[in-house]
């Protein structure tokens, strides 16, 4: 059968009535599903809202978190501190990556030369995954400028963006090493065979493969790193946390912390989303690997 | 002289000794196909010529060069030699092109681009899948993507191709394109060793056909007579389970 046929044949395809009659049903079951869904979420929400709503103390927590004239005269200062999250946010997003993922080569390299090398990767991921990221801004931020060593920076944003660099890089790495070890080792052999040297099908075969597979969990720790972002506020380092909590500060109204929270949610989302979406397209491709 | 010449080869994972004391020699354009029970080393002896593992012992020699030597830099050597596998091995990540041009533009840099994808695109039409060219790997069928796999290993114009069962994943019909193209190899003067245990191919393309026991050639000839009239007792035994040769 020519290509010709075989496209002719497939447009003179009409749907029997059977395949009509199970889509017409596969759609029913979908608003079923829709329609139960909707349903028992409102009720829920109904349900959570008044016993919320009807507790003794919702009046001073409806005073002291949601005030919405609040709100309004702090959110400028929270959103403008948020610029700053989002700015932190792209710059370590770009360092984590590059680092984490010479880190991660650096623990895959074999041979006797590379053992001090191997050895600094190994040392890196157990003390920076193993110290907690609070302590790590603590030290870096207050601990290196305090030395008063010159030439070295002593802005505190640039020491928050360094400790979260080296805290994420260290999740990271172990991410793209999990990677790389889940290409099948078949792969290295075809691509040895061809002449490529060891760095070269790294860079042209392994990794690009590696990265592919751990993108929905990378991306995971991405979503994260957004929110630990906010942690650089430990610093005094102005950014929507603590500009929350100047804005507080003034009247013990809490209602600036949720503005924050909000629009820390309203960033991640769409990261989140993308993440999902990310997932489910590997999801269809991934059976035809080795 | 040989292009192809092992001599006293050892071989071993741990205590298993794969390959002992092995010698064989290719003449340039000979096809050799190898034999030989499951575990018997035919894969072993193909990825230790392609220098994918280190011997134990014993020397291989291609045109004349010792390449086992450790000064030897086994990137060079492979360069020289295709190898296809059973299981194709292709890249998943790349198109069907960027599989067959990746070796001529990152290893044989004397190559611009333009003239690799051209090349390329030429194997292409060779094995039959001029069409293909844009596709990932896993679109194709068992039987093309081997012929890409073949077409990846031919594109650098290696003096040796070794060929570990090919066609071991594939039905008869597949089986055939697959035979059809070694054919037209053999015909233009390759020189190929081949492992399988599909009959057909040995009689169809072998000049010699090697039968593997022991970590050693056991018995070897002409595919006519070896086949047909083995006269060692083990080579009986093994190729009496082919029936219909
Ligand atoms: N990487 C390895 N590590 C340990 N043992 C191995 C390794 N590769 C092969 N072997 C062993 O070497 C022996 C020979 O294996 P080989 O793959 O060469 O056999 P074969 O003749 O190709 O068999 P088949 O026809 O099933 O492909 C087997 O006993 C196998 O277990
Ligand atoms: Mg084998």
């Amino acid at each position: 059968m020519t290509a010709g046929e075989h496209t002719d044949a497939r447009r003179a395809w009409v749907p029997s009535a059977l395949e009509l009659e199970r889509r017409a049903y596969r759609r029913s079951r979908t608003v079923r599903s829709a329609a139960i869904a909707s349903i028992s979420t409102i009720i829920l929400v109904g349900v959570l809202g008044f016993v919320v709503t009807s507790s003794s103390g919702w009046p001073r927590v409806k005073e002291t978190f949601f005030d919405w004239d609040k709100a309004v005269a702090s959110f400028p200062a929270v959103l403008n501190g948020l610029w700053l999250n989002i700015r932190v946010l792209l710059v370590c997003s770009v360092l984590i990556t590059a680092l984490g993922l010479t880190i991660a080569v650096i623990r895959t390299l074999r041979g006797p030369v590379f053992f001090p090398l191997r050895l600094f990767g190994a040392a890196f991921t157990d003390l920076f995954r193993g110290l907690p990221l609070l302590l790590v801004l603590l030290l870096l931020g207050f601990g290196v400028p305090a030395l008063g060593l010159d030439g070295v920076p002593q802005e505190a944003v640039f020491w928050g963006c360094a400790a979260l660099v080296l805290s994420y890089s260290a999740y990271v790495a172990e991410v793209f090493r999990a990677g790389i070890e889940s290409v099948h080792p078949s792969q290295r052999a075809a691509a040895r065979s061809l002449g490529l040297t060891h760095t070269q099908s790294l860079r042209f075969v392994i990794v690009p493969q590696a990265i592919r597979r751990v993108l929905p969990p990378l991306l995971n720790d991405f979503v994260s790193l957004q929110k630990d972002s906010g942690l650089i506020a430990v610093l005094g380092v102005v950014d929507a946390i603590r500009a929350a909590q100047i804005e507080t500060a003034r009247d013990f109204n809490f209602t600036p912390y949720v503005v924050a929270g909000v629009l820390f949610v309203c960033l991640t989302i769409p990261m989140a989303r993308f993440t999902d979406w990310v997932a489910r397209k590997q999801g269809f491709q991934g059976g035809g690997l080795l | 002289m040989s292009l192809l010449s092992i001599s006293g080869l050892r071989k071993s994972f741990g205590d298993n000794v794969v390959l002992d004391g092995f010698d064989m020699d290719v003449a340039p354009g000979e096809c050799v196909v190898l034999i030989g029970a499951s575990g018997s080393g035919k894969s072993t002896l193909l990825r230790c010529v392609n220098l994918l593992e280190t011997v134990d012992d014993g020397v291989i020699e291609l045109a004349g060069q010792d390449i086992t030597d450790p000064r030897v830099n086994p990137d060079q050597v492979r360069a020289r030699m295709g190898m296809v596998f059973q299981a194709y091995n292709l890249f998943p990540h790349l198109s069907v092109l960027d599989n067959i041009m990746l070796a001529p533009v990152r290893v044989h840099r004397r190559r611009a681009r333009a003239e690799a994808a051209t090349a390329a695109q030429e194997i292409l039409e060779r094995v039959g899948l001029a069409d293909k060219a844009r596709v990932r790997p896993d679109e194709l069928s068992g039987g093309q993507q081997q012929r890409v796999a073949i077409a990846r290993a031919l594109v650098n114009s290696p003096e040796l191709m070794l060929l570990d069962e090919v066609t071991s994943a594939l039905d008869p019909e597949l089986v055939g394109e697959v035979l059809d193209l070694l054919v037209s190899l053999k015909a233009d003067g390759m020189t190929m060793v081949l492992a399988t245990h599909e009959m057909a191919f040995a009689k169809e393309v072998a000049d010699r056909v090697c039968f593997l026991h022991g970590g050693q050639i056991h018995e070897e000839g002409p595919p006519a007579s070896l086949l047909t009239a083995p006269t060692r007792e083990r080579t009986r035994a093994f190729l009496a389970r082919f029936v219909g040769l």
